[in-house]
């Protein structure tokens, strides 16, 4: 493999890594409070389709982002309530939504343009187009870092930037502020939460809803900016690649980050299986790397590549004492 | 707080479940501009109008039972098995090998052989996820899911890679032989004189039936189902009473497994008689959704099987003859997981609300 393939690999990589970064750590926020989510892929798919569909109504991506923003807080507030207020089976209620989205999507996109439940084509305004970082063109003929920096680092939409300084935003929020301190003590033991005086209802609704606020920006980012509009199933199981990167990386946002790369990275070479003939010298079948990001997720949870340990207080809904 | 009489709790909560599903579905329709009671002729017309009409009722329901008797016997041990889709496709794969691997001589040898090639492989694909539960504490949600697609990675390397005959452009697998092809419903002297036109439901119905009988006997009659119960309600009292977890864990997944796998002499043998790419279409999530709406018991179970049937057979005329999407019904599929599911807790809490009241203006009246 040349310097430039292995750069083109890298660079779709990155587009790749960016929608399971999203949704890996949206499902970080709601498990480290303790609300299982396996609906990230149904608010993911409806996050998309809303995002497709203002988009190509506006023409701008903007109001799309927005607008998935919103879809997805709404399938957010449905798990909220079925997991926090009625204490439903939150594995249930992921289940449920996440059919629901895969249906209602098909239905409104059909209902709203008659192209097959897909969004019209995006182009210009309509989505988040490549920027260039500043210097990328002026380094491009440096050898090795220049090719380096002009095609894998820049020339990614906004989104890809925001995602990945979400990581250590994540990081900030979860460890260093009290917000952050009292999520984590609500996902590990709700109770001693409950009688320091904090609310055990509002942290896991405030955590469902930054859940819900990713999941938006993550499928914002698959209609508008990867792919140019809505086409049904879209997300094709990003969602549980994405909770499978969230188990790899044990609930930390840093290391959420590299499983996604990682992930990301099976991804784009299952895109080019030609590439991976040439390095391993043997014919690898697609679907051999398709199934390797879940293959390593059963490993870990295994515990054959560390131990992964979950929230202690994650999926059980909590009752007040009376 | 007021508690439910238990026929209350045994029919009026599944059936107010269902009612809100259906009127969120009709609050769907009217949103995208259809009309709910026309879409409600069409499915009742499409699905049960006609004996063709059942015979893909009575197909779907055929499917649906094994899957959902699959998340059933799960349940009742406390497990949550999401992976009933994975563990159909094998047993899809099973089935496919046995009926291909020998020129069999009449379908009732090949159907036992490929019953036991579906449930050998379904039950073999819920046994890695069972023993790291079981063993190694590994959540057998999030093991099973990802089994799911492996499975389909798997199924789309045998087929490409393995099963498709020289020459052939889809990935699918050769015709299975003459020998193995089961009989359908109108094949069947006696049903023949309902079924008159070729229909797709076949003689794995009857299996199917008697499974729920057989899940039936397993779970109340017998010392393992009861083991299994006692394991379901609750882990610490099972292992002070001598119960082994890791062995019911694993014992209740492989014919959980087992089950979801035997959906595909359904589908593969009976009705596509080769096996193709995603063979069982979903039925192993609709098994959540009969279970839950079923309420774990195998009678429930067939009920729910033969709704769930009526709305798939139903919703795919809502397709052909109407401009609603095919999709609507993974919506009512989701509404009903929903709420028999996840909202269990409101409908219950609005139905002790009503029964109060009731009470309430009872005892006023008398006083």
């Amino acid at each position: 493999m040349d310097y430039a393939t292995l750069l083109q690999v890298l660079d779709t990589t990155i587009r790749l890594a960016t929608p399971l970064l999203l949704a890996c750590l949206a499902g970080l926020y709601s498990e480290r409070a303790g609300i299982f989510d396996i609906g990230l892929e149904g608010k993911m798919l409806a996050a998309a389709m809303s995002a497709g569909a203002v988009a190509a109504l506006t023409g701008s991506a903007w109001a799309g982002l927005l607008a998935g923003i919103g879809a997805s807080l709404l399938f957010a507030a449905l798990h909220g309530i079925a997991a926090i207020t009625f204490r439903g089976n939150q594995l249930i209620s992921g289940v449920a939504l996440n059919f629901l989205a895969s249906g209602l999507t098909v239905l409104i996109a059909q209902a709203l343009f008659r192209q097959g439940g897909r969004t019209p084509p995006l182009s210009g305004n309509a989505r988040f187009n490549p920027v260039t970082l500043p210097g990328a063109e002026a380094l491009r003929e440096v050898p090795l870092i220049g090719p380096l920096y002009y095609e894998v680092i820049s020339g990614h939409s906004v989104l890809v930037y925001m995602a990945f300084l979400i990581v250590p935003l994540t990081w900030w929020v979860l460890f260093r502020t009290r917000f952050g301190l009292r999520l984590r003590a609500v996902g590990e033991n709700p109770a001693a939460v409950d009688t320091a005086g904090v609310s055990v209802v509002g942290l896991r609704f405030a955590a469902v809803a930054i859940t819900g606020v990713l999941c938006g920006v993550a499928g914002a980012y698959m209609a508008t900016a990867l792919q140019a509009g809505f086409g049904r199933e879209m997300t094709a199981g990003r969602g549980y690649i994405a909770l499978a990167a969230l188990i790899f990386a044990k609930w930390r946002p840093v290391a959420a980050m590299w499983a996604c790369l990682l992930f990301g990275f099976f991804q784009a070479l299952a895109l080019r299986p030609d590439v991976v003939q040439a390095v391993v010298q043997v014919r690898v079948p697609v679907p051999v790397l398709d199934a390797l990001p879940y293959i390593l997720t059963v490993l870990v949870l295994a515990g054959f590549v560390g131990k992964a340990i979950p929230p202690r207080a994650g999926g059980q809904p909590y009752v007040k004492e009376r | 707080m007021d508690r439910l009489p238990r026929w209350a709790d045994l029919t009026l909560v599944p059936l107010v479940s269902l009612l809100f599903a259906a009127v969120i579905s009709a609050l769907v329709l009217l949103v995208i501009g259809q009309s709910p009671v026309e879409a409600f002729k069409v499915m009742v017309d499409g699905a049960l109008g006609s004996p063709y009409g059942w015979g893909y009722t009575l197909y779907y329901a055929t499917s649906f039972i094994f899957t959902g008797l699959a998340v059933t016997v799960a349940f009742h041990a406390g497990l949550f098995n999401i992976g009933g889709e994975g563990q159909a496709q094998l047993g899809g794969l099973g089935v496919a090998l046995v009926c291909l691997s020998l020129p069999w001589p009449h379908w009732t040898v090949a159907l036992i052989a490929a019953t036991a090639g579906a449930a050998l492989f379904g039950a073999a694909w819920a046994a890695i996820p069972a023993y790291l539960q079981a063993k190694r504490g590994s959540h057998i949600v999030i093991t099973t899911i990802m089994f799911n697609y492996i499975a389909a990675a798997l199924l789309v390397y045998m087929l490409v890679d393995v099963l498709k005959p020289v020459g052939q452009a889809d990935p699918a697998s050769a015709r299975f032989p003459v020998g193995a092809q089961l009989p359908a419903l109108n094949d069947i002297p006696g049903f023949n004189l309902i079924f008159e036109r070729p229909v797709p439901a076949n003689v794995t119905l009857l299996i199917a039936l008697a499974m729920a009988v057989v899940v039936w006997a397993l779970l109340w009659r017998t010392r393992l189902g009861y083991q299994i119960r006692a394991f379901g309600k609750s882990e610490a009292a099972a292992k002070y009473a001598g119960i082994n977890p890791v062995r019911i864990t694993i014992i209740a997944m492989l014919i959980s497994g087992g089950l979801a796998g035997m959906m595909s002499i359904n589908n593969v043998m009976g009705e596509a008689e080769r096996l193709l790419q995603n063979s069982s279409e979903g039925a192993g999530f609709i098994g959540i959704a009969v279970a839950l709406m079923g309420r774990n018991h195998p009678f429930g179970v067939v009920l729910a099987a033969l709704l769930f049937g009526f709305l798939y057979q139903g919703g795919a005329e809502l397709g052909l003859w109407t401009s609603i999407p095919i999709e609507m019904r993974i919506v009512v599929q989701g509404l009903v997981i929903l709420f028999t599911g996840a909202l269990d807790m409101m409908v219950r809490m609005i139905l002790e609300r009503a029964f109060g009241l009731v009470r309430s203006a009872k005892a006023m009246r008398a006083a």
